[in-house]
Parts: structure tokens; C-alpha cells; sequence
């Protein structure tokens, strides 16, 4: 089976600040992966990116490709990327309500999406839009809504029925539900991974919600500080975490309920380009020494393995 | 439905009031504007010349409702011009990159420090004084005001995840700019247009006044006061009325603009 995207050593810079270095990430044809971490640790970055949407003076370095596109993705003209986008990844983005032109009906919204690539005719694409709205169980009627009619919920469904247009091989969803309440959440997630597996297409899930990782996704990335620490089955990682800073964010989570007090990690994120050199997590670590002053090599292979010189799990030396 | 404010109220009335009495003009006034009748010169105002006759016997009111065609005009002419060149300008200037955005944002300001005046009194010495001529210099010298204000809504707009979204499906720039941003901007360009037309309304009366606005003998507002000129102490009524016109057509046209901007600022609405 193909790999839909594969990340090679990409890199995130605003002048000389590193915000996002030496990121590897890999997505199969039809898999879930999950990108957890805590804001600022480089997720939504590493997603625009893969777009070529960054802001104007922030860069990208490294390797970014996309199967069926013959072309790197990272520095490629806009113009090449904009046949990209939408067609073979298509992304959700965090805030619905503002992620709908307030001036245009839904429908045309929906059918310009499909338009856009040229891939169903105009009568065609209005059919499709009326299915699309079921997919996401919203009534027909809602083709000639106008966003602000909607709700936070309805919105994102609509998003993610535009996202799902082109049925493209990668969806990307940063955050899709954490303006949601938590009633709606659930719909919402569930009507994600719904388009998905029946598309067949791979989805790209970032979040800070460990127990949306745990509903959605069938593997997991762990960023900290702009780089991947920890990678793993979501089943692995979540039961038997290797690096601290997975361990801390568990701990914190309360998944397993097994301290009675409110588990925190220490200290906070460093902004940007404050962070350690070596182990960016060492200046939060309980487990830190000066083995940690030099960047921890990746242990195990590229889908599971992690990056620290005292993983958990192993008696400390 | 949104409770309309009097703002709005008392400059749409206005507005409405000189667009009726240009229409009107059109298939009556009292006497002929432009008769000439030596016979009725300077009289005072009376019940068959309501706001009295000039230097040649020609009817005030007549030459004030045909003087507001000439008005409605020069706004309609001026704002056209600043609003195709200067709402492209303000998206462009918001879509580009950093540099080019520079660029263009700084000669709008080159073209702001410019008096606007005296650019439509070049291009009357060059092209020949007419009203056409000297609302397009108008409506050139509006375009820096049109292009900051569309470029920051414009500037907000990109900023916004709908267009994001739209670039992240694949959208170009093009269509990005005519689909989302525009839409977006069309309360600016309202708000901005009202406001202009009055600036220009007050520009061609400044212009004729001046002689490089509207030639004889079409009538218009600001030729009026300047006839009037002679006569200010012996029959003020001659700049009074045309001076009532202009003060009103502006005043209307402002509170049109500050009416249409509160009631499209939500931000404004909070507060009420």
C-alpha cells in the first residue's frame, strides 16, 4: 500500500527562530494518524505547511510529498499548489464560525469548491452538494442558508461536507472540534471518520484532546517544542508512553485515573524559539540530567519510536 | 429588522429630496433656467419667483433644480472614477505580497498629499475647463481615500479562515479577491462613496466658483455664488439660496454616509 504523504526532516522558520524542526511523518493510504500536543508545539504549523499555506514570513524547509502529485510540495509556485489543494488534501480548520464567506449561500459554497478542480459539471455539482448535506445530516434546505443562519455545529458540518467535495486522498482537520460544545463533538467526529473511511481517504488529525485521539485516530504523533518526541500505535502510546512529555501529558489528561491529586506539568511552554537546546522538554522534566543537553537520538523505527535519553518504562540509570 | 438610526433617516430624506428635484427638472420647472429676460432682472423673491431672479432675469429656483442634475453628476462621475480605480487598489494592495503592498500604499499617499483642487484646476488648464474634466481630477484625487479604506477591510478579510479555506481548496488569487473579499468590502465601499460624494459636490462648487468647473450656462450651485459675487450686499439672496443648496447636499450626503456606517459596523451596534 502507498504512503499518501510522506514528511521528510521539514522544518518551520519565522526569520531565525526554528519554529518547527525535523519533523518526519508519515501517512498511509486510508489511515488515521493524530498529531497531539499542546498549543505552540508546532501542530497547526506543520498542517500549513503541508499545504504551502504559511503566513508570508514564515518558511518551510525539508520534504513534503503527496502521492499521485509529482511535484515537492514544500517552496512548489502557488499555482502548482493551488491544483493540489482541495483536490488531493483538503483541510477543516479550527473555527466555524468564521470559516464560511458570510456573503455567499451554502450551496454555491459547496458546489465552488467542486468547481474549483473542474471535477463535476455545474448541475452535477449541485446534486453532489444535496448529498454532501446528508452525508453530514443536514436537511437540503440548508443549500440556501446563509452561514449566519447556522449554527457553530452546522457550520462545521458544512465545512467539513466542503472539505470532503473533491473526496480528496488526505484530509486534514486542525482542531475541528474545539470551539464545539461537547454534545455536538461527538456528531461531529463521528461524521469525520464516517467521510473518511468511506472515501478511503487518510486524515490527518490534530488536536490537544487525548480522548479524541483515542476515538478517532489509530496511530499517533506526539509534538513538543516544534519537533515529533513521540510516535506510536494510539493503543501503545496511550498505555505504555516511552518520552516524559507523553508520560506528563497522560498523567495530566487523567485517562487512567490512578493519582487522586490534579496532575500538572511543571512549568510552561517556553515561547517560541525559547526553547532548550539538546531535549527541548529537558527544562520541564522531572527526569533531566546532562545526557539531556544533547539532542536525544530517535529510538525505534520511523511509525513507532521516540526521542529521550530516559524513556519510561526502563528503570532510571 | 434593525431599528433604522435618524442619521440615516434625515440623509436619505435629503438625498432623496435632490435626486427628485433633478428628476423633476427634467420635465418642469417654473420658468426656463437659462431665459434670459432683461425685463425681471433682480427681483425679489414674490410669489411667481418664489426665490427671486438674477443679474439677467433667470429664475433661482429653476437654476437650483436644474443646477441639482449638475450636482448629482459631478458626485456620480467623481465617486465612479475613485471607486473603479481605488477599491481594485485597496484589495490588490491587501493581497499582494509586503513589498508591493509598500509601493502602492505609498504613492496613494504621494497622490493624498496632492491638493485636489489644484489638480483638477490642471487638468481644466490642460483638457479644457468642463464639469466632466474636472469631476474626473476629483474622482482621481479621491482614489488614496477609497484604496485605505477598502485595503484595511480588505486587510481583515484575508485574515479570516474562510479565505484561508478557500486557498486551502485550491482557490486563486483571482477569484478569491472577486468571490470573498469584495463581497465582504461593499459596506466600505457604501459608507466611503456616500462621504466622497459629498467632498466632490463641494469640490465642483469650489471649482465653479473658481471658473474651471462647469462652464455657462448649465446651470450649477457653485457658478451661482460665484454671479452672486457682484450683488452680495445689494441682493445676498443670490448666494443664499445656491449657498443653502450646497450646505444641505453635503450635510445630506455626510449623514447618509455616518447613517449607512453605524448601521454596518457591528462593532458600533454593541454600543446602542
Amino acid at each position: 500500500m502507498n504512503d499518501v504523504l510522506t514528511v521528510r526532516g521539514l522544518s518551520v522558520t519565522v526569520r531565525d527562530t526554528a519554529l518547527v524542526s525535523d519533523v518526519d511523518l508519515t501517512v498511509g493510504a486510508g489511515e488515521r494518524v493524530g498529531l497531539i500536543g499542546e498549543s505552540g508545539s508546532g501542530k497547526s504549523l506543520t498542517a500549513l505547511s503541508i499545504l504551502g499555506l504559511l503566513p508570508e514570513d514564515v518558511r518551510a524547509g525539508g520534504s513534503v510529498r503527496l502521492d499521485g502529485v509529482d511535484h515537492e510540495l514544500v517552496g512548489a509556485d502557488e499555482r502548482r499548489m493551488s491544483r493540489v489543494r482541495g483536490r488531493d488534501i483538503a483541510m477543516v480548520f479550527q473555527e466555524p464560525m468564521t470559516a464560511l464567506n458570510p456573503t455567499m449561500r451554502i450551496g454555491d459554497q459547496i458546489t465552488e469548491s467542486m468547481l474549483i478542480h473542474r471535477s463535476r459539471t455545474k448541475a452535477a455539482a449541485r446534486t453532489a452538494a444535496a448529498d454532501l448535506l446528508e452525508l453530514v445530516q443536514l436537511p437540503t434546505g440548508t443549500l440556501r442558508a446563509y452561514p449566519h443562519q447556522l449554527s457553530g455545529g452546522q457550520r462545521q458540518r458544512v465545512v467539513l461536507a466542503l472539505a470532503l467535495a473533491n473526496d480528496p486522498a488526505l484530509l486534514i482537520c486542525d482542531e475541528p472540534t474545539t470551539a464545539l460544545d461537547v454534545t455536538v463533538q461527538a456528531l461531529v467526529l463521528d461524521l469525520i471518520v464516517r467521510g473518511v473511511v468511506d472515501r478511503s481517504s487518510a486524515l490527518l488529525f490534530i488536536t490537544h484532546d487525548l480522548a479524541v485521539v483515542a476515538t478517532v485516530c489509530e496511530r499517533v504523533l506526539v509534538m513538543y517544542g516544534g519537533r515529533v518526541v513521540e510516535a506510536g500505535p494510539v493503543n501503545e502510546v496511550f498505555t505504555r508512553p516511552r518520552h516524559r512529555y507523553t508520560e506528563g501529558l497522560l498523567a495530566a489528561s487523567d485517562l487512567e485515573s490512578t493519582s487522586r491529586r490534579l496532575t500538572t506539568i511543571p512549568g510552561n511552554v517556553p515561547p517560541a524559539g525559547r526553547f532548550p537546546s539538546g531535549c527541548v522538554f529537558r527544562t520541564r522534566c522531572a527526569h533531566a540530567t546532562a545526557l539531556c543537553e544533547e539532542t536525544p537520538a530517535w529510538t525505534g523505527s520511523e511509525t513507532e519510536g521516540f526521542a529521550c535519553h530516559h524513556p519510561a518504562g526502563v528503570a532510571d540509570a | 429588522m434593525k431599528r433604522l438610526n435618524p442619521s440615516l433617516i434625515a440623509g436619505g430624506v435629503i438625498v432623496a429630496v435632490i435626486v427628485l428635484m433633478a428628476l423633476v427638472s427634467f420635465v418642469w420647472t417654473p420658468y426656463d433656467a437659462t431665459l434670459v429676460s432683461p425685463a425681471s432682472r433682480l427681483l425679489e423673491p414674490s410669489w411667481s419667483h418664489w426665490f427671486g431672479t438674477d443679474k439677467f432675469g433667470r429664475d433661482i429656483l429653476s437654476q437650483i433644480m436644474v443646477g441639482s442634475r449638475t450636482t448629482l453628476f459631478v458626485g456620480v462621475v467623481a465617486v465612479g472614477v475613485a471607486a473603479v480605480i481605488g477599491v481594485p487598489l485597496g484589495i490588490l494592495a491587501a493581497m499582494v505580497r509586503r513589498w508591493p503592498s509598500e509601493v502602492i500604499m505609498r504613492a496613494n499617499d504621494l497622490l493624498l498629499a496632492f491638493p485636489a483642487l489644484l489638480l483638477a484646476i490642471m487638468f481644466g488648464a490642460v483638457f479644457g475647463a468642463s464639469t466632466l474634466t474636472a469631476m474626473i481630477a476629483i474622482g482621481i484625487a479621491s482614489v488614496p481615500s477609497f484604496a485605505r479604506v477598502i485595503r484595511s477591510g480588505a486587510l481583515q478579510v484575508m485574515r479570516t479562515e474562510y479565505v484561508l479555506a478557500a486557498r486551502a481548496a485550491g482557490r486563486q488569487p483571482f477569484p478569491i479577491a472577486l468571490r470573498h473579499v469584495l463581497p465582504n468590502v461593499t459596506s466600505l465601499i457604501t459608507v466611503q462613496a456616500s462621504v466622497s460624494f459629498a467632498i466632490a459636490v463641494l469640490a465642483e462648487a469650489a471649482l465653479s466658483f473658481l471658473g474651471y468647473g462647469t462652464p455657462p450656462p448649465t446651470p450649477s450651485w457653485g457658478r451661482m455664488l460665484q454671479e452672486s459675487q457682484e450683488f452680495l450686499f445689494s441682493a445676498p439672496r443670490l448666494a443664499i439660496f445656491p449657498g443653502i443648496a450646497i450646505a444641505i447636499a453635503v450635510l445630506g450626503f455626510n449623514l447618509l454616509g455616518d447613517g449607512l456606517r453605524d448601521r454596518f459596523d457591528p462593532k458600533l451596534e454593541d454600543r446602542r
